[in-house]
């Protein structure tokens, strides 16, 4: 059995259909990129697989456990438990810039084992937690090589070190599996590198990843799996060899025809 | 009449304005964050309802707002007219209740969405972020603005006097009036100033406080 199993999603705005079945699977530790033009649907696939968007149709299960089902609806607070199954990193990064990097990173875990607990917990409990919520947030700050800019606010920072401390961010709620939306296409180009090392480094933590990119090369080198999109189906699908050497759609030719053009 | 006599006949005058001021202020200022939620509530009567009214309050003219408070509960139902000045506050706390809400709508409306949907994949509650997320940034952007609107409450106080409220200005015309002195009208002048001029000075240090981060 599959770690994650996508079936069949379906994903209408109006009369434009976005996703008109989408069914994939992937295992633990596996990084599966997702490639593909500008419209074609993978945004609005990965804001299905967090609960922004409500699917039409279809389901996912993570380890066999159904997370979403078309056919059922969700509260709020289902909502709020199954979509942690997730993390998702922003095109646009999303920090909040109130807030320090430490605090982007501290305040959900925060809230949620503390503030969202079940059971009530003594001011001792609390303290306790917290502490361990800071510690993390320092470890995390140190694998994405930001531990000098804790005290500093999104907008002292780079793109690239925004998006890192975005990356901490969605790691401090202990996704199962993280999902990247372009995430370094706001950069500026010599920016991209730094947020794709780092990527490239959960890998090697055996983290369970999607990452829908234009970085061919990246898709190349560091997934495992890749998928190609093309107008809200998924045309080809495979190991990055068979998708880039081998491509079976005509669909997928001329799309890598054209991205190795620009380069 | 010495500076002072006139002082003492204004006392009363400046308390009104004063009490105007506050208890609109601070009752306006939550009041019409809950118009805010009214106006962009997603069931659709009740987003009507408020938007409509909302409408309605800003297309007239305050004045005609406290006429209508003080005198139509009598006259519409034949119900006890509420005293002179609770009609005053009434009809100003209604009045910037309104005008309140539709900054506070701007200012949560020009939060990019992307704030609230990072909240929302973080596993926060709606209530979460709205106060942990939004409404820092919120109140940041509508500093200006609502400095704009708590000065011309300042002047709007004059307004009072259209159902014989006395606050101040109205004290000082009929002091001008009886002994035929203009100078008690530059004397409030100076009083509208400098409360301006105070209030001025709070605003631009609560904006530059806020100015800590860009964005
Ligand atoms: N909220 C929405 N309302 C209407 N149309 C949308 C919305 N979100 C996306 N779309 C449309 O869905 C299509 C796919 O968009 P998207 O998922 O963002 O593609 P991609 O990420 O591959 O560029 C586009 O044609 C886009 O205009
Ligand atoms: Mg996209």
């Amino acid at each position: 059995m599959a770690f994650l199993d996508v079936k069949n999603i379906e994903k209408s705005f109006g009369k434009t259909d976005v996703l008109k079945g989408i069914t994939f699977s992937m295992e633990k530790g596996e990084v599966l990129a997702i490639i593909g033009s500008s419209g074609s649907g993978k945004t609005t696939l990965l804001r299905c697989i967090n609960f922004l968007e409500t699917a039409d149709k279809g389901s996912f299960t993570i380890n066999g456990e159904t997370i979403f089902d078309a056919q059922q609806s969700y509260s709020d607070k289902e909502k709020r438990e199954k979509r942690l199954h997730f993390g998702l990193v922003f095109q646009q990064f999303n920090l909040f810039p109130q807030y320090t990097a430490f605090r982007n990173i501290t305040l959900a875990p925060g809230l949620m084992r503390i503030k969202n607990s079940d059971k009530k917990l003594s001011a001792k409990e609390k303290s306790a937690i917290q502490d361990e919520i800071n510690n993390e947030a320092l470890q995390l700050l140190k694998s994405v090589g930001l531990t000098e800019k804790k005290d500093f606010y999104p907008c002292e920072l780079s793109g690239g070190q925004q998006q890192r401390v975005a990356i901490a961010r969605a790691l401090a709620m202990k996704p199962d599996i993280l999902c990247f939306d372009e995430p370094t296409s706001a950069l500026d180009p010599e920016l991209t590198g730094e947020v794709l090392r780092v990527i490239r480094e959960l890998k090697g933590d055996d983290r369970t990843m999607i990452v829908v990119t234009h970085e061919m090369n990246f898709a190349k080198n560091v997934a495992d799996k890749v998928i190609f999109m093309a107008d809200g189906v998924i045309e080809e699908y495979g190991t990055p060899a068979e998708v880039f050497e081998n491509p079976k759609s005509e669909k997928t030719k001329a799309f890598l025809a054209k991205s190795l053009e620009k380069i | 009449m010495s500076f002072w006599e006139v002082t003492v006949q204004l006392a009363d005058g400046f308390g009104v304005t004063l009490l105007l001021f506050g208890i609109t202020l601070v009752c306006a200022l939550p009041l019409g964050l809950i118009i805010t939620l009214g106006s962009m509530s997603k069931f659709k009567p009740l987003r009507w309802l408020v938007k409509t009214f909302v409408w309605i309050i800003r297309g007239t003219p305050l004045m005609l707002q406290v006429i209508l408070v003080f005198y139509g509960p009598g006259l519409l139902f034949d119900w006890p007219a509420l005293p002179r000045m609770t009609a005053v506050i009434v009809a100003f706390i209604i009045n910037y209740s309104c005008y309140f809400s539709e900054i506070y709508r701007a200012g949560i409306e020009s939060i990019p969405k992307g704030q609230g949907e990072a909240g929302q994949v973080l596993g926060m509650t709606k209530a979460q972020i709205f106060f942990k997320i939004y409404l820092f940034q919120v109140i940041k952007r509508i500093v200006p603005p609502m400095g704009n609107e708590i000065i011309t409450l300042v002047k709007d106080t004059s307004l009072a006097r259209v159902i014989a409220v006395t606050e101040v200005l109205k004290a000082a015309q009929d002091i001008v009036g009886l002994k035929s002195i203009i100078w008690p009208i530059f004397y409030v002048g100076a009083f509208y100033l400098l409360f301006s001029g105070i209030l001025t000075l709070l605003l631009n240090y609560a904006e530059k406080k806020l100015n800590y981060y860009n964005g």
